[in-house]
């Protein structure tokens, strides 16, 4: 056998060198120091798949020229002028331009030659499927993020046999497709409608707090369709590049689950939060309100603060003033803190993300297992705008549905700050003994007002 | 290329990502989600194929899938970039 270096033979090499540079990104962009270099690496890589597919011959220019411009604008404008708290949901409608394009390269290359064996049209329907449904559903949990739809979980009878049944009805014509793919376009078409309605169906009934989960799985999705257009084209880099980000998003499935305490099962279709839950223990207790004017006297003496921010903060747009705050308690001698909760916002990471943005340096960013050994010295634990993350029942009722979730235990400090619109539950709707403690202060009102009349009270007397 | 072969390919490249990712720190999570999102747009290798050699509806579709694959990429990748850019480190400001 002749090793011949012919011109399809470069292109592959320089796939390879792709799929390295993809390998290398990934493995960078687990580690501060190294991710934003990563990131770069990672998106060298895909330049030099792209340039080296549009080198490989034989195709028309135009079309593809059209397509790479309109793209590139609009991918532009939306990454340069979206706000760091809208990061979630785009995101989300990243994620599913990336799963309706699978689709569509999968439906192209069926009607480019209908007539495939048995090994290409098994992966034609899967990367139909798949894309379909990270397709939907990715518009879905856009819609549930930006608030253009309920964030409730939406339920209706019969829901999960109606969902099953779809997917039972996609399996099986997809079936019948693969074994005579050249006369069953028609049934080919119903697959991908199919695929369209279930990514629909499969992520109305997951309600807001459990987004992080759901982009998680269809980043992974996303990335199983990219993985199947490659057996489709037979193609390494896609095969290697779909399957590396199919990986990672199971990952942060898991970690968002285990962050959880709950099985993926019950989150996809257990539709956790849509009704108040009955059977946790009533609490009992007073709840104390606490003005700005005498939390500043508490803060102003304290040595020790943490941070603990849950979505409220982004809603609020309050990461800037806690940094303001933080800078002043830090000026007055005081230690300074965030623990951040995994799931805490609405993606993995999001908190994290609003934080960098305020110039928070990452090191202030704590996790809650290097801070619960050491909460009973904390002086003032600060809550703004988490609920669920810090709710004790998770530790000490049985009958809580948040029982055994691993939780940030601010109730252990010497005080707690919760800042809080109302007295409404928090998405679980199950009841937070948290704010009904010994040790507990209620801020009522907007946590953004709430902070920034503290920043005011520290500056006063810093003048004084 | 026999289908065995691609699929050994597959379940090695799975098996690389789940070691690779293992071990991120949650505060790199929202990063490492979007850019590895931006990765998944590698299907717009596929989506150019499409596009350069399709017939009419072919042609179309593979069109439509370059605009999406690319919005996929160039977002994913210049999103991530913004994000990373904010992480920064006490000490070196200092």
């Amino acid at each position: 056998m002749g090793f011949s270096f012919d011109f399809s033979s470069l292109i592959n090499l320089a796939y390879i060198i792709a799929s390295i540079l993809f390998i290398y990104g990934l493995k960078m962009l687990g580690r501060a120091e190294t991710a934003r270099r990563g990131n770069l690496v990672s998106a060298t890589g895909m330049l030099l798949a792209v340039v080296v597919t549009l080198l490989s011959g034989g195709l028309s220019f135009t079309w593809i020229l059209v397509g790479l411009v309109v793209g590139s604008a609009v991918g532009v404008v939306a990454a340069r002028s979206v706000q760091m708290t809208a990061m979630p949901e785009m995101v989300a409608l990243f994620n599913g331009s990336g799963g309706l394009a699978s689709l569509l390269v999968g439906w192209a290359e069926y009607l480019r030659e209908p007539d495939v064996p048995i090994a290409t049209a098994l992966p034609i329907v899967l990367a139909v499927l798949i894309g379909g449904i990270a397709f939907t559903g990715s518009v879905v949990a856009f819609g549930k993020l930006a608030g253009r739809l309920p964030g409730r979980p939406m339920l209706f009878r019969g829901q999960q046999p109606i969902n099953a049944g779809i997917l039972a009805a996609a399996a099986i014509l997809g079936l019948i497709f693969i074994l005579a793919p050249a006369s069953n376009y028609s049934l080919f078409l119903i697959v991908i409608f199919a695929s369209l309605v279930l990514g629909v169906l499969a992520v109305i009934p997951i309600g807001g707090a459990d987004m992080p989960i759901v982009i998680s799985l269809l980043n992974s999705y996303s990335g199983l369709a990219a993985s199947a257009a490659g057996f489709i084209l037979e193609n390494n880099v896609l095969i290697v590049a779909g399957s590396l980000v199919g990986a990672s998003g199971l990952i942060l499935t898991q970690i968002m689950c285990k962050s959880m305490n709950r099985s993926l099962s019950n989150v996809l279709f257990s539709g956790f939060g849509a009704s108040v839950t009955s059977g946790a223990s009533a609490v009992e207790g007073e709840v104390k309100a606490l003005s700005s004017e005498d939390a500043y006297f508490i803060l102003e003496a304290s040595r020790s603060v943490i941070f603990v921010p849950g979505y409220g903060m982004a809603v609020a747009q309050a990461q800037h003033v806690v940094r303001e705050l933080a800078d002043l308690l830090e000026e007055n001698g005081a230690e300074v803190r965030y623990a951040i909760h995994p799931v805490a916002g609405r993606m993995p990471g999001h908190m994290n993300v609003l934080l960098a943005e305020a110039n928070v340096p990452y090191e202030q960013l704590v996790e809650p297992e290097d801070v619960n050994p050491s909460m009973a010295t904390i002086d003032v634990a600060v809550v703004i705008g988490a609920n669920d993350v810090v709710n004790p029942a998770a530790r000490e009722d049985q009958t809580s549905p948040l029982y055994g979730m691993p939780i940030i235990n601010v109730d252990e400090a010497r005080t707690v700050f919760v800042l809080k619109r109302s007295m409404n539950p928090g998405f679980s709707g199950v009841e937070n003994p948290l704010f009904f403690k010994e040790n507990t202060r209620m801020l009522f009102g907007d946590a953004k007002q709430t902070i920034s009349s503290l920043v005011s009270e520290f500056k006063e007397a810093l003048a004084a | 290329m026999s289908a065995i072969l691609l699929l050994f390919i597959f379940v090695l490249a799975i098996f690389l990502g789940l070691e690779l990712i293992t071990k991120v720190p949650s505060q790199l999570h929202t990063p490492l989600m979007s850019g590895s999102n931006a990765i998944s747009g590698i299907t717009i290798v596929g989506a150019l194929l499409a596009a350069g050699t399709g017939g009419t509806v072919g042609t179309i579709l593979g069109t439509l899938a370059v605009v999406f694959a690319t919005i996929n990429v160039v977002g994913g990748y210049l999103v991530t970039d913004r994000m990373l850019a904010m992480f920064k480190s006490s000490r070196r400001e200092e």
